[in-house]
């Protein structure tokens, strides 16, 4: 249903910065694709390039985002509003910003469907009241304005306005990360039974890989504007192949069972205004080989997956990876040396 | 273990809305706990929980509305004069959140160390002083060249450290850690959690690690408290604490933490999770009973009219010190409101 195809993104600067370098995925219909990475990883700039918020100096430079066989990049602005809340909506991060503060949670949704179509005043309060009740909001909040909602509900009221059209696309970016640890499992969990009684498909963009670890059908790891991996959630957590994926990982203290010393990933993503020779990962990577300062690597499928790393460009790739990872939890120190590696 | 800071019925509340409202908000109320030496103590809780209050009011930022803070058996009320309080916050120093906005852009990182160490310990020398900065950032895990970097020069995992090397110049006893990791990237936060742990056990520093990550206060504390509504619903030594939580608000929050290594949750699992919408009361002149009461499915009728006091736990062989302000845990040993 959305095919995005090397999608690159720049910022325009004396030394132009590739946030986003020949990303390409495609996601079905009804699923749940998660984008994990660190901050400056380009994940969010992926996502407003997806749909089509970028704003100078950020412009699509390559690539092609193509959204039920239409391509949204080469789209004028008002073919862009035709499909906008109706086919492809936006939950942002912080929907106290998203939100406008000087007018009431219905009358946002009133714009929104005038929109689109002439619904008559009965049929705008219909459908505003029936889309608060989906998200669990009681319809009385229509006349709320947002500063009178708790975070949870500002959040829930976003989601509620992103469905008042049926979308075939809903993207997030972090619409939890200001929730605490209970809301946010309970607006998964709402946003997880929404997709399953409406259907349609979520890119999910976190920092919190462990957030949508229960609830995406397949995660997209990014590192330094690229995809490190992409595959199906649950192998990805039981068996990362990128190096990066599993220094994530293993960064995630966990709430039962033994406590061990971890060790994080030393240093610090790289500055992407600088071009380098290599993997970009090369300079933190605990199974780094003599040609990853100089190769760079493609993106290579295994079982299903594609992966970015050397260690599965050639044949009989799996020894050296058992290797590797063991070197990587003997060496518990590293972390220490976190602050001055970079 | 001796004590090296007490809070004894520690109270602050806030009066709210204009000259005409009399409204309270009672951000921390009747709370009590103690801090050991070399130990680290997590308090955890969701924000509005007064967990940071409770910061502010051990750095002497607030005052407290009633109750008292002990340190060293000293009670902070008798700090009267500059050189009293300088000594006090000298021994008890404040890391911060946001690393990118609390070191100064113009001036290299050294400027933080070595004003610090001249307020503080006037008695060294320039040269010791610079010797001294140079100990602390080697400490911290920055290396002694880092000192003539500016903060915009550095990542937001290298300013963190910066932060403790400048708590630690004092030569504190007590490190009062307000959420440091939790801007950082997941990959730099675990080194920042390991330099905790190393400054408890290699300079003897206690550290009050405030978080809401629970998972993060597991790693590195040996004690947990956990705050619901400015009061203290669970306390104890963290694993015990962890692996047999007594307070239904500490199962809730237990409950909901992610576990990437478990397997998914089943659909009634999902369905209970989505009915609890999460919302932590606002804690406005509030009227007695639990404050958890409305959310609590196994709340009886004495949580309506009498607030719970913290109070210690029948516990198992072997354990010690386990509290839980709950009336069906004080009562019951077996307290299952959320699986």
């Amino acid at each position: 249903m959305l095919e995005v195809s090397g999608l690159t993104v720049e910022y325009a600067a004396s030394r132009p910065v590739r946030a986003v370098d020949n990303v390409s995925f495609s996601v079905a219909s009804g699923e749940f694709l998660g984008i994990v990475g660190e901050s400056g990883c380009g994940k969010s700039t992926l996502l407003f390039a997806i749909a089509q918020l970028l704003t100078p100096p950020a412009e699509v430079t390559a690539g092609s985002v193509t959204f039920d066989g239409s391509n949204l990049v080469t789209m004028t602005q008002r073919q862009l509003s035709a499909i906008r809340w109706r086919d492809l909506s936006v939950v942002m991060q912080s929907a106290m910003n998203a939100l406008n503060p000087v007018k009431s949670i219905g009358a946002q949704f009133a714009d929104a469907l005038r929109a689109h179509g002439r619904p008559s005043r009965q049929e705008v309060a219909d459908r505003s009241a029936e889309v608060l009740r989906l998200v669990g909001i009681d319809p009385v909040h229509l006349r709320s304005y947002p500063h009178q909602l708790s975070g949870g509900m500002r959040q829930r009221a976003m989601i509620a306005m992103a469905l008042l059209f049926t979308p075939d696309l809903v993207i997030m970016d972090e619409p939890t990360s200001a929730l605490d640890v209970v809301a946010q499992r309970s607006l998964m969990t709402q946003i997880k039974e929404l997709q399953a009684s409406l259907g349609f498909a979520i890119i999910f963009v976190t920092h919190d890989m462990s957030l949508v670890s229960h609830f995406s059908d397949r995660l997209l790891v990014m590192y330094a504007g690229q995809i490190a991996e992409i595959g199906d959630t649950r192998r990805v957590f039981g068996q990362p192949l990128h190096p990066y994926s599993r220094g994530l990982l293993e960064a995630f203290p966990g709430i039962r069972g033994l406590r061990v010393p971890l060790t994080g990933i030393p240093g610090a993503p790289p500055d992407l205004s600088v071009s380098r020779a290599g993997c970009r990962f090369e300079p933190r990577c605990a199974a780094r080989m003599p040609q990853c300062g100089t190769t760079a690597p493609d993106l290579v499928s295994r079982d299903g997956s594609d992966v970015r790393c050397l260690l599965y460009a050639g044949s009989g790739t799996e020894a050296t990876m058992d290797a590797a990872s063991a070197d990587a939890s003997t060496s518990t120190d590293a972390s220490t040396n976190a602050g001055t590696a970079q | 273990m001796t004590e090296l800071l007490r809070a004894d019925h520690l109270t602050r509340h806030f009066k709210i809305g204009g000259a005409l409202s009399r409204r309270t908000l009672h951000a921390v109320d009747d709370v009590s706990f103690g801090i050991g030496e070399r130990e680290i103590v997590a308090l955890a809780g969701e924000s509005g929980s007064g967990k940071s209050t409770v910061a502010r009011l051990l750095a002497r930022v607030y005052r407290p509305t009633s109750g008292v803070i002990s340190f060293d058996g000293q009670p902070l009320a008798r700090i009267r004069s500059r050189r009293d309080a300088l000594r006090y916050s000298a021994q008890v120093p404040m890391v911060f959140q946001d690393p990118f906005s609390s070191l100064h852009p113009v001036f290299r990182v050294s400027h933080g160390v070595l004003r610090t160490l001249r307020l503080h310990r006037p008695e060294l020398s320039p040269r010791e002083r610079q010797a001294e900065a140079e100990r602390v950032f080697t400490v911290v895990g920055l290396g002694a060249d880092m000192l003539q970097r500016f903060p915009h020069e550095l990542s937001g995992g290298q300013r963190q450290r910066v932060g403790f090397a400048q708590a630690l110049a004092t030569r504190p006893r007590l490190i009062l850690a307000d959420e440091p990791v939790s801007m950082l990237d997941v990959s730099i936060r675990i080194g920042l959690l390991n330099l905790m742990t190393r400054l408890r056990d290699e300079e003897g520093v206690s550290i009050l690690y405030i978080t809401h990550d629970i998972a993060s206060a597991r790693y590195v504390a040996d004690r947990l408290i956990v705050m619901y509504a400015g009061q203290i619903a669970e306390a104890g030594p963290i694993d015990d604490l962890l692996a047999s939580p007594r307070h239904p608000y500490t199962q809730l929050l237990l409950s909901a933490v992610p576990d990437p290594k478990a397997p998914p949750p089943g659909s009634e699992a999902l369905a209970a999770a989505s009915g609890e919408r999460g919302e932590p009361p606002k804690v406005i002149d509030p009227a007695p009973g639990c404050r958890f009461r409305a959310r609590c499915p196994i709340a009886i009728d004495k949580c309506a009219t009498t607030t719970p006091e913290l109070r210690a736990l029948p516990v198992a062989e072997g354990a010690t010190g386990r509290a839980a302000a709950c009336h069906v845990a004080q009562a019951d040993t077996e307290v299952a409101a959320f699986s």
